[in-house]
């Protein structure tokens, strides 16, 4: 209990400093701090539109989340969530324009493979650049993040646009690839809502890269790597596997927002349809203190704000939903200084009694 | 000179001194020896003003005195050298001595007056410094006069040095206590804490002796030895000499055939080795720490990369060269890594999930579907046996390793390594930072287990250790065997001679 209490402290610090510091700069703009927060969060909750839209917005930030704490648990930075997304998504547009007229049975698994295996393949090119020549994964992370957006734009302009189609966007794919809304199950829940079975999806990839990182021998060796890569090798832990590993699999979970965006919301690659869930999947990993149960709390915040952020925007006076960003800036910073602020009580604490 | 009287400190629960008192007299070496956790540090850094005591006196030169920060003791003529350098490794030696105490005027620094100063100072008492060699240069025995120095050009009456030792060779140790020899003959008083029973007898006039918090003896050097401090320190008879039967060699089981090994800037660490392990027997490796004996290790544990080896190792009759740390492992060698926090443990995970290091991946620690999970009851069933076999404290699985003292992390890699049932065992520096009782413990554990026909291969930088351990004992010196020699009839200074010059 006191272990929950101490890993929950510093986010809770970081939450409420962030909106502190955010209620001052309302303030300063000339707003009301609590009319604006009542706006922004009321929002977010109200049912069904508020906590259908959250929950949506989590969805891919709960997959970029997972996907950067795999990494973090293996020492390694992961900041290409965001064009292993890209390349996932457009990979599982394809498949779903090319076997177009195929059924459900089909289709949907070989969509499912395309989004998970494309990641998982555009994640391990930096691990297998770490492994074999000891280039850094952050650099050629960001590398292939450019890479992968503009081959996907490339591709979507020139080749699976609809001609004379103002938007830059691919053919839809078959309704066969579809994956339907959470609408249809709950009742008084309305199909509108862009929520689908990704979220449940979402979910349970947290409950498996659980039971992966923590209760398998491949978790095992990946967390020992990352905690300390000399005990690990000592323990007969070959390192180079464990990075390769370790990208992959943080591929493929950035490569799975395709399946919430392509299969479950609108159903062709849309270019430029990434809030930046891969940048942000950074801070809700750091926010969840790298921990799945965290991960979903973080990206629910995330999301909140995001979707209340719209209301601020339009309701209020001077506030814009720039706030959002101001928020998770400031969260972020929070978060990064956790070490100060261990450093800075540590030194009142005994170190050889 | 100065006097603890009544000190008491809590850190948390923790009592960390229970109404010390310590009486230092003038112009003598006092030393303050204990286990580690036993108080000494906390009892010199209060004197020192680094703690405030929570109550109690502080006496010095007859007067009670307020010392609420070093600056205060510094005043009083008290200096302290800690166990780790408090040096800016790119200065100069001069530079780092008037560090926080700059000579001149606010703006101009006059280097030239403190470095004349300073190298008065190292003659007086033979120091061999000089000022304007930047500290990066130095070897550790220097920086630590360095150390001396500055204390000394702060007009310290009174040095306090915490663990001095730790980091010294045998001749360096040797160097330093002739030179604290010459500071009491000029009239300083030196406080030393250490738990090297050795050295204290060797250097100190008088001793005091605590144990939780407490002092539980005073003595006078000359009245004492060995076994009365060591039975002060734990509180109960220790066993100082390694008890053990003559060896019954088998066949070789491990055979280093011409072994080089260079490092990554391409130097040659080792240089042409050879030599043979047998089972029930062991092997020690004596010499200077950087002389080789580290990579040595990681090469035969299969830690360093085939390509930087050449020449042979065999083991049980089968080439290792190609083979990585795991096949060896599977094959029956256990490695006792000389470096347990970078090496040896986890340090964030669990005693359970270190425990498993090294089996993790294999049954009975895995389980179902095709192995892949790890069984969790195997896992803590495990842990609890080895932490028992090996009175690991406290006894709770749960908790990080980082968690322990360095002893009782010793304690859990050795059982973890005894567990496999080893045919070989490579251990380096077994009982480094670790207490003397749990250091009796870890030399019956492997003359138990060479008795049971395990090889043995030992490096430890304690001449004594080395020599009282092994059956037979190699002198390594600048990567290469200096000699062989048997641990029984050779005298020290035979061992020393070739470790440093190495014929």
């Amino acid at each position: 209990m006191t272990k929950l209490a101490r890993e929950l402290l510093f986010p809770l610090i970081a939450v409420v400093a962030a909106f502190i510091v955010g209620g001052v700069l309302i303030l300063l703009v000339g707003d009301n701090p609590i009319v604006a927060y009542r706006l922004l969060l009321g929002s977010a909750l109200s049912w069904p539109d508020g906590i259908g839209y959250t929950l949506f917005h989590a969805t891919p930030l709960i997959f970029t989340g997972l996907a950067v704490l795999v990494g973090f648990r293996c020492g390694l930075f992961n900041i290409g969530a965001e064009g292993q997304l890209y390349i996932a998504a457009f990979a599982t547009a394809w498949v779903g324009i090319t076997l177009a007229n195929r059924g459900s049975w089909l289709l949907i698994p070989l969509c499912f493979a395309a989004a998970i295996l494309t990641g998982a393949f555009w994640g391990a090119i930096p691990g297998v650049l770490k492994a074999k020549f000891g280039s850094h994964e952050v650099i050629n992370t960001i590398m292939l993040n450019f890479i992968a957006i503009a081959l996907v734009s490339y591709f979507t302009q020139y080749h699976y646009k609809v001609p004379g189609d103002p938007i830059l966007q691919t053919a839809p794919i078959g309704p066969g690839a579809y994956i339907p809304h959470l609408g249809r199950f709950v009742p008084g829940f309305p199909e509108r809502i862009p929520l689908n079975i990704a979220f449940i999806l979402a979910l349970l990839c947290c409950l498996l890269v659980y039971l992966f990182l923590w209760r398998t021998k491949w978790g095992y060796e990946i967390r020992a790597t990352g905690s300390n890569p000399f005990a690990a090798q000592y323990g007969g832990i070959s390192i180079r596997k464990q990075i390769i590993l370790a990208m992959s699999v943080s591929g493929a979970l950035a490569g799975m927002v395709a399946i919430n965006e392509v299969l479950g919301n609108r159903h062709r690659y849309y270019d430029g349809f990434s809030d930046n869930y891969g940048f942000t999947g950074i801070a809700v990993a750091l926010l969840g203190r790298n921990h799945p149960v965290g991960v979903i709390l973080a990206a629910l915040l995330f999301a909140a704000l995001q979707h209340g952020g719209i209301y601020v925007d339009g309701f209020s006076e001077h506030v814009t939903k720039d706030i959002v960003q101001v928020l998770q800036g400031v969260i972020i910073l929070f978060v990064a200084a956790e070490g100060f602020f261990k450093w800075a009580l540590g030194r009142r604490l005994p170190w050889n009694v | 000179m100065l006097e603890l009287r009544n000190i008491t400190k809590r850190f948390g629960g923790v009592l960390a001194n229970d109404r010390v008192d310590i009486v230092v007299k003038p112009g003598t070496i006092h030393a303050i020896v204990g286990e580690n956790g036993a108080g000494k540090s906390t009892a010199m850094r209060i004197a020192y003003g680094f703690y405030t005591a929570d109550s109690g006196e502080i006496i010095v030169d007859g007067q009670p005195r307020d010392i609420k920060s070093p600056h205060d003791a510094i005043a009083l003529g008290i200096g302290m050298v800690h166990q780790h350098f408090m040096l800016v490794e790119t200065m100069t030696v001069a530079e780092n001595i008037v560090l926080g105490a700059e000579p001149g005027t606010s703006l101009g620094l006059d280097l030239k007056s403190a470095g004349a100063q300073i190298r008065q100072l190292s003659e007086e008492f033979k120091l061999a410094v000089n000022p304007n060699e930047p500290i990066e240069h130095l070897s550790v025995g220097q920086q630590q006069r360095v150390e001396l120095l500055k204390a000394l050009y702060r007009h310290a009456r009174l040095l306090i040095l915490d663990e001095p030792t730790a980091v010294l060779t045998p001749l360096e140790v040797e160097e330093f206590f002739v030179i604290l020899r010459r500071m009491r003959e000029q009239g300083k008083t030196v406080i030393i804490i250490t738990h090297k029973l050795s050295e204290v007898l060797a250097i100190s006039d008088e001793v005091t002796v605590m144990r939780d918090g407490k002092v539980v003896g005073r003595v006078q050097t000359k009245d004492t030895n060995a076994a009365e401090l060591a039975r002060l320190m734990v509180g109960r008879e220790v066993l100082l000499r390694v008890e053990k039967t003559d060896a019954e060699a088998g066949r070789p089981q491990l055979e280093v055939r011409n072994l080089s090994i260079t490092d990554i800037n391409g130097t040659k660490r080792v240089d042409g080795v050879s030599f043979e392990v047998r089972s029930g027997e062991i092997v020690g490796i004596a010499g200077v720490e950087g002389n080789g004996q580290t990579e040595l290790i990681e090469a035969l544990a299969g830690l360093i990369d085939p390509e930087r080896i050449s020449g042979e190792i065999n083991f049980e009759g089968k080439n290792l060269n190609a083979l990585g740390a795991r096949v060896r492992r599977e094959l029956g060698i256990a490695h006792i890594p000389e470096d347990r926090h970078r090496r040896g443990l986890l340090l964030d995970f669990t005693l359970a999930e270190n425990s498993i290091l090294g089996v993790h991946y294999r049954p009975p620690v895995t389980a179902m579907a095709g192995g892949v999970f790890l069984d969790e009851n195997a896992v803590q069933r495990r842990a609890s046996e080895i932490i028992q076999a090996f009175d690991v404290r406290p006894p709770n699985a749960a908790l990080p390793a980082r968690a322990l003292s360095g002893g009782n992390q010793q304690k859990l890699i050795i059982g973890r390594e005894y567990r496999v049932d080893p045919k070989l065992l490579l251990v380096s520096q077994p009982t480094r930072g670790v207490d003397i009782g749990a250091i009796e413990f870890i030399h019956r554990q492997l003359v138990g287990l060479r008795d049971n026909g395990c090889a043995i291969l030992l490096v430890s930088a304690e001449l004594e250790e080395v020599t009282s351990l092994s059956d037979r004992l190699l002198i390594f010196h600048d990567g290469r065997i200096a000699g062989e020699v048997n641990p029984k009839v050779a005298t020290l200074e035979e061992i020393g001679l070739l470790m440093t010059r190495g014929h």
